[in-house]
């Protein structure tokens, strides 16, 4: 055993690597060598912490000094400073938004202060391609665990008390489709991990495969021991290389020690695990879809039923679960259900992982149980409305998910209460949005994005989403009437309840809760000609103040289309039938002169 | 995996690799490396107590560093602190201390009298 007074654990995950954590870790390794210290200091690297837009992350125990931004050149002065003389780089540590301070320990900063990790517990804190590192962390003693002292129902019941519900996006009740799984008949069943993760911005299941990977396969071939199956297929897109190359490592790995393969534990039970590649087409998401992508063959949808549990891959019977559902099942063994169903709402059991985006100062990932309020996330643990904005709502679901407005942030957020209120919980994305955004064309964005991902196979989500996304475009042209309100009502109705699929039969959500919750907006843009947010650029007119224009003549300068005149020290004027509406008069004036409106 | 034995095998050694990562209210022995901390020796302390901890397979203690306590005179300093105890300061302590200053105060949990810093003095 080597002991190392100090761990410096930097973040390996998509988002620090991409802003150079790679060089940084190279950079400290070989200044520690140069400086002898090599082996009193261990570099070690972890996966995401959920704070990657301050990234590269790095954290030196046992102090637990979190340091964000980290490049090459500061890694000599921590050296120096920190590793040689004991005296924290000031300048990089993390500065809470709109104060002075800046916060020394990890567990004191505002942003995980209130975070519950139970998916991403391991995440940032173990090595994710070194085995040893997940099991001192009780990792594989939940799979020990049911194959010395548990019956295959003794585990489903476990999971079904728990209250453990699918976090791919609808809520199903996990241990429930398990048992269907368990009491299908077959000779061949088969555990099927789906990591597409398709909706935009969300990345939860990319940072629990990349910083605990063998979470996923341990819950896997528990699985598999509850349904009676020998076979797992982690199904993960191709544009997740990280999380591949580390699922494979862990793999590797897991049959190396024999927690993957035959006789598992000398318990009879076999269990072996393999990655399919996806292509990232959204619709491979879905559950049929994906099973019919696993095959070899085109990923489309099929009707349900039958349902996967009765037969899915090659028609045998095969349960299907998201990561991170996975990722929540050997806590729920080694800690019990009771542990478990302590955590979240009525119906809502234990937490959930949400990535802020948006107009929010701290985005990122975070973990919460459920039930939290969405205020709870946005100001203390997302920092409030950078440049002190006001807050106008939140997008949940993804495209299949809606908008929570400003009156409802006191809303616990949990499966049932997004639902009630015409959103979602879907995978977990959280995006907040403030007063400089245009809910028809969030609605039309979201709508873009379903209508290029539909797959085309029934009309009604095919040829009824482009009509829907021809209504929006029209609007935020100005060009809207007061019966397209009506059309695109009557589209969203027969889209729902006649589409083959998940897609077309939530893609009008978006739509309908802006339509419920910002018709005003609607109604701005069609009867008044007006986007209230600014945004629509149709609907804008550039004007200069003449009072407080000073003629310095900068925006003629840099008008491409020579649509401003004025003579030097008099108020200049746009001329609105040339303006392009570029928006660099704005930009450039600096006296506050252009406005838009 | 034949047994969960071997599981726990594996567990308890990489867990003492780790547990420098967890705050599980381990012992800590801070050597103070303000500049004339180092000048007179606090790296070759700081060296030496790493070394003990090794030989003696000690996990779960915490070794960090601090700036200057303001005792030049005193120099090398250490500092023991066991949770739920006083911590204690330790003064003019060469890598020779530090092997009984761990056997006898880490280990034994008796601190080493004779070399402790009195701040009356
Ligand atoms: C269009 C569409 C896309 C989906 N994309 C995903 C996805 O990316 N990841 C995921 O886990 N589930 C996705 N789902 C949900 C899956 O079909 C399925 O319900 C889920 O993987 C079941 O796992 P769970 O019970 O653990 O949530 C999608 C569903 C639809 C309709
Ligand atoms: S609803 Fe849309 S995505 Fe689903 S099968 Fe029909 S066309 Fe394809
Ligand atoms: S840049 Fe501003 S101040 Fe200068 S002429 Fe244009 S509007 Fe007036
Ligand atoms: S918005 Fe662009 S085109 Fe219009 S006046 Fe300003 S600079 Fe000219
Ligand atoms: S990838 Fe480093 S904090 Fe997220
Ligand atoms: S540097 Fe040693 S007491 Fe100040």
């Amino acid at each position: 055993m080597e002991f190392y007074r100090s761990h410096v654990l930097v973040c390996a995950g998509t988002g620090c690597t991409s802003s150079d954590s790679q060089l940084v870790r190279r950079e400290l390794l070989k200044q520690l060598a140069e400086k002898g210290l090599d082996k009193e200091i261990k570099v070690v690297e972890t996966g995401c912490f959920g704070f990657c837009n301050l990234g590269p992350i790095m954290v030196v125990y046992p102090e637990g000094t979190f340091y964000c931004q980290v490049k090459t050149q500061d890694v000599n002065e921590i050296v120096e400073e920190h590793f040689i003389k004991g005296r924290p780089v000031q300048r990089l540590l993390y500065h809470e938004p709109d104060k002075e301070t800046r916060t020394l320990e990890f567990d004191n900063i505002e942003f995980f202060r209130h975070q519950k990790r139970v998916a991403l517990a391991n995440c940032g804190h173990i090595n994710p391609e070194v085995i040893e590192e997940y099991i001192a962390r009780d990792g594989y003693f939940a799979l020990a665990k049911v194959l010395h002292e548990m019956t295959p129902q003794e585990v489903i019941d476990v999971i079904k008390k728990s209250g453990l519900r699918g976090r791919g996006g609808g809520g199903f009740p996990t241990g429930v489709k398990w048992e269907f799984a368990s009491k299908s008949q077959g000779d061949q069943k088969y555990v099927v991990c789906n990591a597409d993760e398709g909706d935009p911005g969300a990345f939860m299941d990319r940072s629990v495969l990349e910083g605990d990977p063998h979470a996923v396969l341990e819950a896997m071939a528990i699985a598999g021991y509850a349904i009676g199956a020998n076979q797992g297929y982690i199904y993960v897109r191709a544009e997740y290389p990280i999380a591949v190359e580390r699922l494979q490592t862990a793999i590797k790995q897991a049959r190396e020690l024999g927690l993957l393969g035959k006789n598992i534990f000398s318990k009879g039970f076999d269990f072996d695990i393999d990655i399919r590649l996806g292509a990232g087409a959204f619709v491979c998401g879905e559950e049929t879809a994906l099973l019919t992508s696993i095959e070899g063959r085109r990923g489309e949808p099929r009707p349900r039923p039958p349902f996967p549990a009765v037969a899915g891959l090659w028609g045998k019977p095969t349960i299907i679960n998201n990561v991170e559902t996975f990722a929540n099942v050997p806590p729920i063994i080694r800690n019990g259900w009771e542990w478990f169903a302590s955590m979240g709402t009525e119906k809502s059991k234990g937490t959930k992982v949400f990535a802020l985006a948006g107009k929010i100062n701290n985005t990122g990932l975070i973990e919460v149980p459920m039930g939290t309020t969405l205020r709870t996330i946005i100001y203390d643990i997302g920092g409030g409305i950078p440049k002190g904005k006001k807050f106008k709502a939140a997008q949940t679901g993804g495209p299949s998910g809606g908008c929570i407005p400003a009156e409802l942030l006191d809303i616990e957020i949990d499966y049932d209460n997004l639902t009630a209120i015409g959103s979602m919980m879907g995978s977990g994305g959280l995006i907040v949005m403030d007063e400089d955004n245009c809910m028809v064309d969030i609605a039309r964005f979201f709508l873009e994005f379903t209508q290029d991902e539909s797959c085309g196979k029934c009309p009604p989500c095919r040829i009824g989403t482009k009509r829907m996304l021809e209504i929006l475009t029209k609007i935020t042209e100005g060009k809207g009437t007061p019966e397209d309100l009506t059309n695109l009502e009557t589209l969203a109705k027969t889209i729902k309840n006649a589409s083959l699929c998940g897609l077309g039969q939530t893609a009008p959500n978006p739509v309908l809760s802006t339509l419920r919750y910002f018709r005003h907006e609607y109604e701005a843009h069609i009867y008044d000609k007006k986007c209230p947010a600014g945004v629509c650029q149709a609907l804008l007119t550039y004007k200069i103040l003449a009072e407080k224009c000073r003629g310095c003549g900068l925006c003629a300068r840099n008008c491409p289309t020579n649509a401003i005149s004025g003579k030097v020290k008099e108020p200049y004027v746009i001329d609105v039938e040339k303006c392009i509406k570029c928006g660099a008069c704005l930009e450039k004036c600096k006296f506050a002169a252009v406005i838009k409106e | 995996m034949r047994s969960l034995e071997e599981l726990k095998a594996i567990k308890e050694k990489a867990e003492k690799t780790i547990s420098v990562r967890e705050n599980t209210g381990a012992s800590t022995i801070t050597v103070a490396m303000g500049t004339c901390g180092i000048s007179n020796g606090a790296r070759e302390v700081l060296t030496a107590v790493i070394e003990e901890l090794n030989t003696r397979g000690l996990a779960n203690i915490h070794v960090t560093q601090t700036g200057c306590p303001g005792l030049c005179h005193k120099e090398p300093i250490v500092t023991v602190t066991v949770p739920g105890k006083n911590p204690y300061m330790y003064g003019k302590v060469t890598p020779e201390n530090v092997k009984k200053i761990i056997v006898q105060h880490i280990v034994n949990n008796q601190p080493v009298t004779e070399w402790l810093v009195n701040l009356e003095e």
